[in-house]
């Protein structure tokens, strides 16, 4: 039986489906079965982020309403064995899928994969509403700013309340330049206020946007968050894996990231 | 924590930014704003002294959201940790 995770922020932009990409193209890699699913119906990215945008025949809302069937709606990635995306629905809204539809499809999902990865919408409407409802685990995206940070813990506070007892945190978008000469929240500030587990400090790396740009993710690659997003994987996976100590001084960034 | 923040540059703007949130989020979690939080805070601190000799520097009051340990209900709670430094002798 697989776990589903959804992939959640709160805040728009803060790097949800780059995330939810990432971990999955890297769990893929480590030869999980895994799907992910875009649940932000009528602006749909997750698979323009895959780079699979000119292969959507069916999308989510046509699963839920039968006018396919699962596997006709699944794009393949190419390269791995079990690794599929089921994507969202552009022309629709969110109110064409409700909690209970999601949560069935999450359960019935789970029977094959290893991983179903949700990649939630921004808000704590509706859309939030179906993309937790099947989940057991989340994680929680959030950069090191005070909207970010906020909203992260509304949505801790929400996802607690729906009884997902297993949030870990994702700090995106980290700048240890910044942090350094005290403009920037710290990964620890960030840990302090909203008191749940780590499980990866993403760095800001422009190789975010030149992999985007390509649609090809670059988890697992030599770059900074290829490696911190591989780490994510592995945490994933149950491993232990170090985490970035900012306390510490020169050269932590290559200890920190180093595997 | 402390010890960090003492050697920070005080006008840091993350270290403003990290005060800016924790006092946010207490209203947020709470559901009522800091004013209303010092208020009660005041007022508890007014009862409990016309008793009690109280700590004010390690007082603290706020609102949390744990489930209740007996019944298991999640629910807001008000929390206060309130050290004593002197049981004032009986008039």
């Amino acid at each position: 039986m697989g776990e589903v995770i959804v992939v959640t922020s709160g805040k728009g932009g803060v790097g949800k489906t780059t995330t939810t990409a990432n971990v999955g193209t890297g769990l893929a890699k480590l030869g999980m079965k895994v799907v992910l699913i875009d649940t932000d119906i009528g602006l749909r990215n997750l698979d323009v982020v895959m780079g699979l945008e000119n292969r959507i025949v069916y999308n989510l809302v046509d699963v839920i309403e039968g006018n396919c069937k699962i596997n006709q709606a699944f794009i393949k990635v190419k390269g791995y064995e079990n690794f599929y995306l089921l994507p969202s629905a552009q022309t629709r809204d969110k109110t064409s899928v409700t909690p209970e539809q999601m949560k069935e499809l999450t359960d019935r999902l789970k029977e094959s994969f290893d991983y179903v990865l949700i990649d939630c919408p921004a808000g704590i409407e509706q859309g939030f509403k179906n993309a937790i409802a099947g989940a057991t685990r989340a994680l929680v995206v959030t950069t090191p700013e005070v909207s970010a940070v906020r909203d992260a813990d509304r949505i801790i506070g929400l996802l607690e309340a729906n009884e997902i007892t297993k949030t870990e945190l994702v700090v995106n978008r980290l700048r240890i330049d910044m942090v350094k000469r005290g403009d920037m929240l710290s990964c620890e500030d960030v840990l302090e206020i909203l008191s749940i587990d780590l499980i990866g400090v993403v760095p800001d790396d422009e190789n975010i946007i030149v992999s985007t740009n390509n649609g090809v993710p670059l988890v697992g690659d030599s770059s900074m968050a290829g490696k911190a997003y591989m780490n994510i994987c592995h945490r994933i996976l149950g491993e232990e894996v170090p985490y970035l100590d900012l306390n510490k001084k020169g050269g932590f960034l290559s200890k920190l990231f180093k595997k | 924590m402390a010890f960090a923040d003492f050697f920070k540059k005080k006008q840091s703007s993350g270290s403003a930014a990290k005060d800016r949130l924790k006092l946010v989020l207490v209203s947020d979690r709470a559901g009522c704003s800091p004013e209303v939080m010092e208020k009660i805070k005041n007022d508890i601190i007014a009862v409990i002294s016309k008793y009690i000799e109280i700590d004010l520097e390690g007082l603290d009051i706020n609102i949390n959201y744990k489930p209740d340990p007996e019944t298991g209900v999640e629910g807001p709670a008000l929390f206060a940790n309130i050290p004593i430094k002197d049981m004032k002798s009986k008039k």
